[in-house]
């Protein structure tokens, strides 16, 4: 496995060769270079450190400043590790778009956007009551019941209720690599990727 | 223009299109593939709207056929537009013409704007 850093950007959409109209969405990935990497003799696994995105120096902790000293590199935003690398990497080289072809599929981890207190009809798919009249009043988004009565005499852990919704890590699998614009460390993935304009998303392969 | 757009007007060829708006009479031909053929259609009605920006940008066009409404919505960027006829401008007070729908008959008439 590989993967790289980028930054959503946004939606639009392209034509394929047979003119089908292909929603997409544009990230930008990389440059990133690797600030650490971890070996199974040393660190009990192997693993490859990339950073991302510039950031002023006096928004950098000493301790990180050393950290991308010793990759002689400028402060970074974002630091993300990647499990078993299948490239051979040293520290302080870069990792680009180039990664990925067009026509391959990958996977895309992104934070999800906050929705907020959100009731059950929203955030677990609830069908709700269904019916605005038959008696029901002020009832129309409610869970229903929560279980059986003397026995268990208790509600189930886990039963789906209301509460903080999105803002969770989702990964996307198998999004079809439309474009790579190696010029402008650009990749066009098919389809919609988790999180808002401008969050920060890890591209798998 | 932002990066976003500037980023999907390099991913997309622009086409040059005449420019019409909602209330207008136009005739899309329309390339139709049937099987390895390829015949292009006419599509005429009446403009109800156009929608979006920059390469994703819309038009919906709305006809009778046989007595039954028919809308279509094109991509301004569709590769299987041929190219589009203005037959008629209209004059319409309104950028989006949704109350078209509800008329018959005579009422259904749009006033033609002399250019």
């Amino acid at each position: 496995m590989s993967g790289i850093i980028g930054k959503k950007i946004g939606m639009t959409s392209i034509y394929s060769a047979a003119g089908k109209n292909i929603p997409c969405t544009i990230i930008e990935a990389g440059p990133c270079v690797v600030t650490q990497v971890k070996t199974i003799e040393k660190d009990g696994y192997s693993a490859v450190q990339l950073a991302f995105d510039e950031k002023k120096d006096k928004h950098t902790s000493s301790a990180m400043k050393g950290h991308f000293e010793k990759a002689q590199t400028t402060p970074k935003r974002k630091i993300v590790e990647f499990k078993f690398f299948s490239e051979e990497k040293t520290l302080g080289q870069t990792v680009t778009v180039d990664l990925f072809t067009e026509g391959e599929f990958v996977d895309v981890i992104g934070t999800s956007k906050g929705k907020g207190f959100q009731g059950v009809v929203k955030r677990h798919g609830f069908s709700g009551v269904g019916m605005a009249t038959h008696g029901q009043h002020n009832r129309l988004r409610a869970p229903g019941s929560l279980g059986a009565s003397s026995y268990p005499s208790r509600v189930f852990k886990g039963m789906r209720m209301a509460g903080r919704t999105g803002g969770s890590r989702v990964k996307i699998q198998n999004l079809e690599v439309l474009r790579v614009l190696p010029e402008q460390n650009l990749i066009v993935i098919q389809g919609a990727v988790p999180g808002p304009k401008g969050s920060f998303v890890m591209i798998e392969k | 223009m932002d990066f976003l757009s500037t980023i999907a007007a390099q991913l997309t060829e622009k086409r040059e299109l005449p420019s019409f708006k909602a209330g207008d009479t136009v005739t899309v031909h329309f390339k139709i593939k049937e099987g390895e053929k390829e015949r292009i259609q006419q599509y005429q009605g009446v403009v109800l709207q156009r929608k979006g920006t920059g390469v994703t940008r819309t038009f919906t066009v709305r006809k009778m056929s046989n007595g039954v409404g028919v809308e279509r919505i094109f991509p301004d960027n569709s590769p299987f537009i041929d190219k589009i006829d203005v037959n008629k401008r209209g004059v319409v007070r309104r950028a989006r013409i949704y109350y078209i729908r509800e008329l018959k008959g005579k009422k259904a008439r749009i006033k033609e704007r002399v250019v």
